[in-house]
């Protein structure tokens, strides 16, 4: 479903042979991720552990790297290769430095993707799906990417830039060629065309006065009977919290 | 994320010519007395931090206990009561769906899974509750999953959404460091435990049996049903799929009472909804409103009207790129409920609105729906694989007018093959926007391959509009923190 090619090729820095090994700071971070999970299904950990795996390896998941996480794990690397192929995020080739996913989905499609994808392939010589030959830049059209009331957008590595035109577009590629790509706003995206978030170029038109906290029923709780969560545990048989809480052994 | 909204629609499309159109409640005014006290989400567009203390200023983590004591029981017949409807898609009564839970464990705890792979195209709603009201989520978590009698929950959130996940991973944090959850969570005298997931980039993950299949480490190809989520779900155990806003609300509706929330909208379409409205209007934006408020005003109202004013409309997706286009006249009449959409032949989805003008080309447009699922597929059913592909060709064709006005039939029939034919409803979902585009556009196909010497893509090219010219200065100045662009 990725829509690139399934099967590996061998490259000089991308064979079985490849050394690839966790930090240890990303050991740790490995027993985070596989804390959350039933200690007999460490294999939810491999998507997570895939993620972490692509940014110590600088924006892409070499073979190894799969070979690695199926050991963690304690399954077949197929069970691995399986997982990096189907999702888009895996990248199984090389990046550029400021890795572009364009949204081209239709919202941003109506909205002129089409125009800020022409801009990028005039403005840095590539086409979708190509690296720049200083391996600064990489552009791919993605699909939706969650943030249709600012179209159209572009995801920068885990960043997002939105409310793009032409000018602004240019604007963040020559910020990045000097190696400053515009800092996120407030919630964590960046709308080029100053607002703040969702609130629109015009402004809101609701929640005008400062929130308060909502009142409360008539009544409060008063008229409902109590029921005493724990005799729930008791029902569902979950015993003491450490009994019940999940961990990775 | 709206995939799950199948049986709600499929048993809409039985009944498309069965609604007589009295029995819609249009021009009540049920949505006309909804005011900023009634919004849920007060910190939608960040004036307020989303850290626990300004959460609790809100209104969050306060009465959590009570809420708790009330009982699972209770608590499922109150959302009933309410009228709440689940937000993902679908539709179904949200309280009928907890109460599928097991009441007595067969000694395999139960989990409640949040669904918060937002990617339905048009959908940009639950990301603004998990950047700017995370507690309200995470409260939503507990009390929802206590309903379920469910010992943890796993928010299952897309992995392109990375600063919103670090912003939601601290304040789960934030609600264990302050006691409200895991062991005695509140003070309750309950355990519960919230974890965070971050996916890998698939649309088909927002369909609930794909997303257990992700959750547990493999590719997201949904599973067949029965045995449902309920009895065998993640990790084996029975588990409830369901989607971050109506989690986020569940809260806010025990606190002030189903009966306020019922107040909001028509029979059976109760309460208060977020909308992403996208597309060309002068303010695109997300907007908080009460359920019924009909198509036009929502948009005279929050959006500043369509660009080239009302009557450039052309179109508009009401729900998420997998319901059916409405035409001008629906527009025109449309309430943005489920029932009213469902009997114009499209259907509520997620609420997140796309509005076209007369500038865009029709078959274009879907032509790139077309695409979307085609990559989307997960490549499990035949007629959904090769299907969405064998639409896209089609309409790559149709758009520069390279076809026979035979293979229009041919088109629809390929529709009605992959509709209905598939484990999950993706297959319908690709369907849908092409037997929308059929239905209301066929002329302009037809058109198009008349005319198809004088076809020029430049005509209908879209340039770059984020809306209307930027000013909200004053605003922003106060409430951007210094950090928007360009200041």
């Amino acid at each position: 479903m990725s829509g690139a090619n399934a099967s590996h090729i061998n490259t000089p820095d991308n064979t079985t042979e490849t050394y690839f090994d966790f930090t240890e700071e990303n050991y740790e971070r490995i027993n985070r991720i596989l804390s959350k999970y039933p200690a007999n299904y460490k294999q939810s950990g491999i998507i997570p552990m895939l993620d972490l795996a692509q940014r110590q390896a600088g924006g892409w998941l070499p073979l190894a790297a799969m070979d690695k996480v199926a050991k963690i794990v304690g399954v077949a690397p197929m069970r691995v290769y399986e997982v990096a192929t189907f999702y888009t995020m895996f990248n199984r080739e090389k990046v550029g430095k400021y890795f572009m996913q364009l949204c081209g989905t239709t919202p941003c499609m109506i909205c002129g993707s089409e125009d800020i994808k022409r801009t990028i392939e005039n403005h840095l010589g590539i086409k979708d799906g190509e690296t720049t030959e200083d391996g600064l830049f990489t552009l791919r059209e993605v699909e939706c990417l969650g943030a249709c009331a600012n179209a159209p957008m572009i995801q920068m590595n885990d960043d997002y830039y939105e409310c793009l035109t032409p000018k602004t577009t240019i604007e963040l590629l020559e910020a990045c060629k000097k190696g400053t790509p515009p800092p996120m706003g407030k919630w964590g995206s960046l709308p080029m065309n100053g607002q703040v978030s969702c609130e629109g170029p015009q402004g809101k038109t609701t929640l005008i006065e400062e929130p308060k906290a909502p009142p409360l029923r008539e009544g409060g709780f008063s008229s409902f009977e109590k029921v005493d969560p724990a005799t729930v545990k008791v029902h569902m048989g979950y015993g003491t919290y450490e009994e019940t809480a999940v961990k990775a052994e | 994320m709206a995939l799950r909204r199948t049986a709600t629609l499929l048993a809409g499309k039985r009944g498309f010519s069965a609604v007589p159109a009295a029995e819609i409640n249009v021009g009540t005014g049920v949505y006309q007395h909804f005011s900023d006290q009634d919004r849920i989400f007060t910190n939608l567009y960040g004036e307020q931090d989303w850290r626990l203390p300004d959460a609790m200023k809100r209104g969050d983590w306060s009465h959590t206990k009570d809420m708790l004591w009330m009982g699972p029981d209770a608590i499922v017949q109150e959302i009933k009561d309410s009228g709440l409807r689940g937000r993902g898609g679908a539709g179904f009564p949200s309280g009928l769906k907890w109460s599928f839970m097991p009441k007595q464990s067969d000694g395999r705890p139960s989990f409640l899974v949040v669904n918060a792979d937002e990617s339905e195209p048009g959908t940009c709603k639950d990301r603004e509750i998990m950047r700017k009201d995370p507690h309200k989520l995470v409260e939503g978590c507990l009390v929802s999953g206590f309903a379920m009698r469910a010992r943890a929950a796993y928010i299952y959130i897309r992995g392109e959404y990375f600063n919103e996940a670090v912003v939601l991973d601290e304040a789960i944090h934030e609600a264990y460091a302050a006691g409200f959850l895991g062991k005695n969570a509140c003070g309750s005298g309950y355990d519960f435990d919230v974890f965070l997931h971050r996916g890998a980039g698939a649309y088909i993950c927002g369909e609930e049996t794909a997303l257990i299949e992700s959750l547990e480490g493999r590719q997201g190809k949904p599973r067949l049903k029965p045995p449902f989520p309920a009895g065998v779900g993640v990790f084996g155990c029975p588990s409830t799929v369901t989607n971050v806003e109506t989690v986020a609300v569940a809260p806010t509706i025990l606190r002030r009472g189903a009966s306020w929330f019922s107040s909001f909208g028509n029979d059976n379409n109760r309460g208060t909804k977020l909308f992403g409205i996208s597309g060309h209007v002068n303010n695109p934006c997300v907007v908080e409103e009460s359920m019924s408020i009909p198509l036009q005003e929502l948009i005279e109202k929050h959006c500043g009207g369509m660009r080239n004013g009302w009557d450039s409309v052309q179109a508009c997706i009401p729900g998420g790129s997998s319901v059916p286009v409405l035409n001008k006249a629906q527009c025109d009449e449309a309430l943005m409920e489920f029932d009213d959409l469902r009997a114009k032949g499209s259907g509520l989805g997620t609420a997140a609105v796309t509005m076209f003008d007369d500038t865009v080309d029709m078959i274009s447009g879907i032509r790139r729906l077309a695409h979307f699922y085609k990559h989307e597929s997960c490549g499990q059913c035949t007629p959904c694989r090769e299907g969405t592909g064998w639409l896209e060709t089609i309409l790559k064709r149709m758009e520069k007018g390279d076809a026979d006005k035979r293979e229009i039939p041919m088109l629809e029939e390929i529709s009605r093959q992959i509709e209905g034919h598939t484990i999950c409803a993706l297959g319908d979902a690709a369907a849908w926007p092409v037997q929308g585009l059929l239905r209301h556009f066929k002329g302009d196909i037809e058109k198009r391959i008349d005319e198809k010497d004088t076809y020029d893509p430049e005509a209908c090219f879209q340039k770059a509009w984020s809306g209307s010219t930027f000013a909200n200065d004053e605003w922003v100045e106060k409430h951007g923190a210094g950090q928007a662009y360009g200041r």
